[in-house]
């Protein structure tokens, strides 16, 4: 189904992807409300919430630029060793602009 | 007071307040990305008060510029829909990790407090917890910080955005990578972690290249969630 791009067309596209991200939003807490939190539930809850961050890394890491993986070694590199996320942080967008900027200098 | 401040489950004005000013730096790179979809968005034809509406009902960046892709004279709805909903489906996993702690609340305060749901205020809340300290200030405060500097973002890529014409060439679509790795580096570290996160990630790829668009983080969150379930939590006590 096709929806034209013009006045209440664009109005129903933009509430539907509210509504749709809106359901990504209450969903998960709706239905953790019917679940007992129990020993198991909680164990798999901890392990699952380092594991959505790393599951949104890998590709990025994986399938990512030169400058890209720097990024994220420079962070986590920092990371380890001061244990404060803004220089880290900083520090691997720097190095991504450096050498994005760089590198075609030098090919 | 000491007593008062080691409540994880504790929220009031200060903690919200205290939330905002903490996403406050990351709020400036979010602002940034908001330019630089407000400017894409432009770019693709959409008119002002579209982006806008867009930023401020929808508030999830990934998903936002995946629509611009869709984006045309004719709009596929249910692909429209689907896509969105996949992309932001890692919502629902930090709805699910956040319920014990929004079990205590009223029912509108526990939905309040997801509508402003997001990676960065999420992540910070989430390794609050792990600290036993309170958390959901920096989810509500820290949500609406990001929300606020997302749609101002977003009005100067339409007003200002020429500015920023390459984002990445500046390393700033490396921001929200490098923060959330920040999150996951500065977390709980052990052999078990470690474990459970290569699971993850490996899963994650797989997903990635052999499974439909977009399931990866669902998949592999599920399947570092399993491998924490089956490998069970060392104990100390003997």
């Amino acid at each position: 189904m096709n929806i034209e791009a013009t006045g209440l067309g664009t109005l129903i596209i933009l509430l539907a992807m509210a509504v749709a991200t809106l359901a990504t939003r209450w969903g998960g807490v709706f239905v953790m409300s019917f679940v007992p939190i129990g020993y198991r539930v909680r164990q798999f809850i901890h392990a699952m919430s380092g594991s959505v961050l790393v599951a949104l890394l890998a590709p990025l890491a994986v399938t990512g630029d030169n400058g890209a993986r720097l990024a994220l070694l420079t962070t986590a590199v920092i990371m380890l060793v001061l244990k404060k996320p803004l220089p880290a942080i900083a520090g691997g967008i720097l190095v991504a602009a450096l050498f994005r900027q760089l590198s075609p200098m030098l090919a | 007071m000491t007593r008062k401040e080691a409540d994880p489950y504790r929220l009031d004005q200060a903690l919200v307040w205290d939330g905002f000013k903490r996403l406050l730096p990351i709020s400036l790179f979010v602002t940034i990305f908001g330019t630089a979809f407000g400017l894409a968005a432009t770019q693709i034809g959409l008119g002002d008060g579209t982006i806008m509406l867009m930023s401020t009902l929808v508030f999830a960046g990934a998903s936002q510029f995946a629509a611009l892709e869709l984006w045309g004279p004719q709009i596929p709805f249910f692909t429209m829909i689907i896509t969105v909903f996949a992309i932001n489906a890692r919502h629902l996993l930090m709805g699910a990790t956040l319920y014990p702690w929004l079990e205590p609340l009223s029912p509108a305060r526990r939905y309040g407090i997801m509508l402003v749901a997001s990676d960065a205020n999420w992540a910070m809340a989430t390794q609050e917890f792990t600290r036993g300290r309170p958390g959901l200030g920096l989810m509500l405060g820290g949500g609406i910080a990001l929300w606020i500097f997302w749609v101002l973002g977003t009005w100067l890529g339409l007003n200002v955005g020429g500015a920023i014409s390459d984002p990445a060439s500046l390393g700033l679509d490396m921001v929200m990578g490098c923060f959330l790795l920040a999150m996951v580096v500065g977390g709980e570290k052990n052999l078990r972690m470690l474990l459970i996160w290569a699971v993850a990630a490996g899963a994650s790829l797989l997903a990635f290249y052999y499974l439909p668009k977009n399931s990866h983080v669902v998949v592999g969150a599920i399947a570092g969630g399993l491998a924490g379930l089956s490998w069970g939590k060392r104990n100390h006590e003997h």
